[in-house]
């Protein structure tokens, strides 16, 4: 049962031929075989969801306010708050803490009567495309144990992957939704940023941040969106428009749809294995009746350059708030305040985020400003121009994911610029604010590669429903790790 | 050489809002510690600011005071250091593109007005309070406790240009600015709790130059006193410093309320670096045309446009109309008295007469006592109708203050209602006649003023009670008799 996707389940529950509290626990029967192999999770709520399942049972019993989600397990990265619940952003600095408040996304979530297993481990703070970056431990690839599952979201992607949950949230500021979801082989969709509430997740670059869900299937991350989505009065940067039904969009037609291949995303630097899976998507986009183009978008030179500016800039602000003072770790034995903050701040952050902290203050700071930080944010607006013209031709994009499958646990983590350039097809789009999402499209020796489809802002209906014909018309979803 | 003093003023001034600048906690002032909190002004993980929609209006209120151009487009930014008492590490304030510019305020000093430059108002949010233990700040104390009730306050930030001339200029610039906000209700600016403060900027220049000296900046000025008594201090430190042939260091000082003398904190290399950049968690605000115009269709008069009615409408003196004004709860009162249908003169003599002396004797304001702008017009209309005299309004309002009575229940119950009945004023003031045959006499010899005594005898006789006008009037008549 726990192998099955939220509509399916959805279907049983409805007819009452199974009850949350029976999925629930065999979700957790399995979740406690498979994860001390993975490591998905920071922590386990049990107790919480078996209590959540039993309400939920009541709804479906009393049929009252059923959603698509009532009773069904889903994992929450660590970077949302959920009140009462550790909330640790994979940090040692935060692994002591309990928000007094939920997130806008785990409120509506919770609301769905979604069932909450437990909080997913990530990249600390999210920074990072390997999950090697946590400050409590490193998750694996359900494909591979001796890959990593990608990152930021990797313990959202691999829970999903392994069946340790129907569904997860991820968050995404440069491709932490994406990436992990393609190197686990399951549906990730970053939204248009503003689409969905900030409030409650712990920001890393608050104007590339989104949150959005990674799922088994198209019709599951439509469920899900259909949740997450809508303006929320505690974000300003949420955007008050009426949110479609995402499930409508799940056409099987795609007919005259134009599609863009990114010219600089199928050159240099993605492995050839890659650049093969794509090229027969492509005509199978073709076949499928859209038509297809070359598109070049050249400023994706300098999409890394600007959003390892901007990024860590905002980071080392939002970051600030971690120095002892009012939760948290604090550093003891510290004979003044200056002490505690640099003692504080030194043993509760890894080595990534101090590297972060560190190239935004620079990039910040008096003299240098302008140089760095201002000149960031005018290309970030020709990245953004570039991709309207695109989008002049075509409804949308088509890309890799990513440059190659899944790494190797340790590979790239000395060196930290080969994992910046390797989020380079999914980095543009936060820049853009743009929506896009990755579904698998093939293996390369058993390890899932993802396609990346880019979408106009808030044209998530036409993702979905190009991303749901490819589906159906293809059987790369149904390959599953053996692990499970 | 004849050396010139410029001094800038920046001030803030914490806004009258209901709830903070960006959630909805309450801004009262001598709650208990860390009680008017939330998530998002202790900087919770995850958190987001939104904009108090009241907030902005009062800074737009004050900026079209200050005679300022609204930014069509402003933005927030943040302001980022390390404070206990600033949960984030960073205070989100306005920096490039502030709410309003280029405006002025009209001072009097001596006489003589004088015209100073606002460059900037914007707005941002206040820290909160540190409460230290075995010491007086945070280096050297046992242990240091944080309130974060203040944190997140609205706060308006005034800039002055270096227009100001003199510290008891700045002294008087702090006045007038302290009497506009109050006026218009968007501070209730009391320096010495801290909702009006003020940091000045200060150097010297010789007679003529254009160019500007080296500043110093100068903190905690927290009195008006203080304020001219610092910019003082500072202002004869560096003659001194530049006639002894030595250079100003730009620096920030601070002043000692104690020896009434400024010193170092912190040279210009030592200043902190804040890292300023566009707050993303905020969208720019762009105040709709129509809504500033509402906001400046609704300020109402200013004290100066009220002070040329009161003398030419109300027929008040110059001194009149400015002691009224000077509170602007008093001038507040006045109106409403006059909404009353009070004659105006009358409503101002006792205001500024009787009732002020009432409010100093028991160190009260005008919005502590029972008595209402309704029953001062219920007085007035007594005295003008003739059924209580002055004198007796006199008695009867000082027993409606303390107690807080009615006039009318007063006026019953002393018996002191006004003796209009000619018929009875008659037979007193025969009575009167009676027993002072010599003043009668010498009235009847053609000293007329003597009848002021025989009015005091018929009053007396009365207990104050009779009306004088007809006392006046009848006693006359009775003593052309024979």
């Amino acid at each position: 049962m726990h192998k099955k996707t939220a509509h399916e389940l959805n279907k049983l529950l409805a007819k009452k031929e199974s009850s949350s509290q029976e999925l629930t626990t065999a979700v957790f029967a399995h979740l406690e075989k498979v994860e001390p192999k993975i490591q998905a999770f920071v922590t386990v709520t049990k107790e919480e969801a078996l209590k959540q399942a039993k309400a939920a049972d009541e709804r479906l019993k009393n049929n009252d306010n059923v959603t698509p989600l009532t009773g069904i397990p889903i994992a929450i990265k660590d970077n949302m708050c959920t009140k009462g619940i550790l909330t640790t952003c994979s940090s040692k600095i935060l692994s002591n803490y309990k928000p007094p408040y939920d997130a806008t996304v785990v409120e509506k979530l919770k609301a769905a009567g979604a069932v909450v297993v437990g909080k997913t481990n990530l990249d600390e703070f999210a920074m990072g495309s390997s999950t090697e970056n946590s400050g409590l431990h490193k998750t694996y690839n359900p494909w591979d144990l001796n890959c990593v599952p990608g990152g930021s979201s990797g313990g959202s992607a691999a829970a999903v992957a392994a069946n340790e949950a129907v569904m997860a949230t991820g968050s995404d500021t440069g491709g932490s939704i994406r990436q992990p979801a393609a190197f686990c082989g399951v549906v990730g969709l970053k939204p248009t940023y503003g689409l969905v509430s900030r409030y409650g997740l712990v920001a890393f670059a608050s104007s590339l941040d989104q949150i959005g869900p990674l799922t088994k299937d198209v019709t599951d991350t439509a469920i899900m969106l259909n949740v997450l989505a809508g303006h929320d009065k505690k974000d300003s940067t949420s955007v008050d428009r009426p949110v479609p039904d995402y499930q409508k969009s799940l056409v099987n037609d795609i007919k005259n749809l134009r599609i863009g291949i990114i010219k600089e995303l199928l050159g240099e630097g993605i492995e050839p294995k890659v650049k093969e899976s794509i090229q027969q998507t492509m005509k199978k986009f073709e076949e499928l009746g859209a038509k297809i183009m070359e598109v070049s978008l050249p400023t994706f030179a300098y999409a890394v350059a600007t959003y390892y500016l901007i990024a860590p800039a905002e980071a080392s602000s939002n970051l600030g708030r971690y120095d002892g003072v009012k939760y948290g770790q604090r550093s003891p034995n510290s004979p003044d305040l200056l002490t505690m903050y640099n003692n504080t701040r030194a043993e509760g952050f890894g080595p990534e985020v101090k590297r972060r902290i560190l190239i935004g203050t620079y990039a910040l700071s008096a003299g240098y400003y302008d140089a760095f930080y201002l000149k960031a944010l005018k290309v970030r607006t020709v990245i953004k121009n570039d991709f309207e013209r695109a989008f002049q031709n075509c409804d949308l994009l088509l890309s890799p994911t990513t440059t190659s499958a899944a790494f190797k646990v340790g590979e790239k983590s000395n060196d930290p610029l080969a994992m910046y350039l390797s989020d380079i097809a999914t980095i543009p789009v936060n820049l853009a604010g743009l929506p896009a999402i990755s579904l698998p499209c093939g293996f390369i020796d058993n390890l899932p590669i993802g396609l990346q489809l880019i979408g106009k802002a808030f044209a998530e209906e036409t993702l979905l429903r190009a991303a749901f014909t490819y589906e159906q018309n293809t059987d790369w979803h149904k390959r599953k790790p053996s692990i499970i | 050489m004849k050396y010139e003093t410029v001094i800038g003023l920046e001030t803030h001034a914490q806004l009258l809002t209901a709830s903070k600048m960006f959630c909805s906690c309450s801004t009262k002032f001598g709650n208990r510690p860390n009680t008017n909190i939330c998530p998002i002004c202790t900087g919770q993980p995850g958190v987001l600011p939104v904009v108090n929609k009241k907030a902005i209006e009062l800074a737009i209120k004050t900026a079209l005071v200050l005679n300022c151009q609204i930014a069509p487009q402003s933005i927030f930014a943040r302001k980022n250091y390390f404070y206990p008492d600033l949960p984030k590490n960073y205070q989100v304030s306005q920096y490039e593109l502030p709410l309003a510019i280029n405006g002025y305020l009209e001072i009097v000093v001596n006489g003589e007005r004088r015209k100073i430059g606002i460059t900037r108002v914007h707005l941002e949010e206040d820290a909160g309070k540190l409460v230290h233990k075995g010491a007086a700040r945070i280096m050297g104390s046992s242990e240091s406790l944080v309130d974060y009730n203040r944190t997140g306050t609205p706060l308006m930030e005034i800039v002055t240009e270096p227009d100001i001339r003199s510290p008891l200029e700045a002294k008087v610039f702090m006045e007038t600015l302290q009497h506009l906000l109050q006026f218009i209700q968007v501070c209730d600016a009391k320096m010495e709790e801290g909702s009006l403060r003020c940091d000045g900027n200060i150097s010297i220049r010789p007679l003529g130059a254009t160019k500007l000296g080296t500043k110093t900046e100068v903190k905690n000025m927290n009195t008006f006193r203080g304020i001219q008594k610092a910019l003082e201090a500072e202002e004869v430190r560096h003659r001194e410093v530049i006639a002894a042939g030595e250079k100003i260091m730009q620096e920030t000082r601070y002043f000692d309320e104690i020896t009434e003398t400024t010193k170092a904190m912190r040279s210009k290399e030592e200043a902190h670096d804040y890292r300023y950049f566009p707050e993303p968690d905020l969208v720019p605000l762009e105040p709709e045309a129509d809504w500033v115009e509402s906001i400046k269709l609704n300020i109402g008069e200013l004290p100066e446009q009220k002070k040329s009615r009161y003398i030419a409408a109300l027929g008040l003196s110059a001194e009149d109309a400015e002691v009224l004004l000077a509170t602007p709860a008093l001038a507040k009162y006045f109106e409403a008295c006059l909404e009353l249908k009070a004659p105006a003169k009358a409503a101002a003599n006792w205001l500024i007469g009787d009732i002020t002396a009432y409010l100093n004797e028991h160190e009260k304001t005008i919005t502590e006592i029972n008595f209402l702008p309704a029953q001062l017009a219920e007085m007035l209309e007594m005295i003008e109708n003739g059924a209580i005299s002055g004198k007796i309004a006199k008695i009867v309002l000082t027993e409606a203050l303390a107690i807080g009575k009615e006039i009318k229940e007063i006026v019953k119950e002393k018996g002191l209602t006004q003796v209009s009945d000619e018929g009875e004023l008659v037979k007193i003031i025969k009575e009167v006649i009676a027993n002072n045959p010599g003043p009668v006499t010498q009235y009847r010899q053609g000293k007329t003023g003597i009848i002021g005594f025989l009015v005091g005898q018929v009053m007396k006789a009365t207990q104050g009670r009779a009306n004088p006008r007809l006392v006046n009037q009848l006693l006359g008549k009775e003593l052309s008799k024979n």
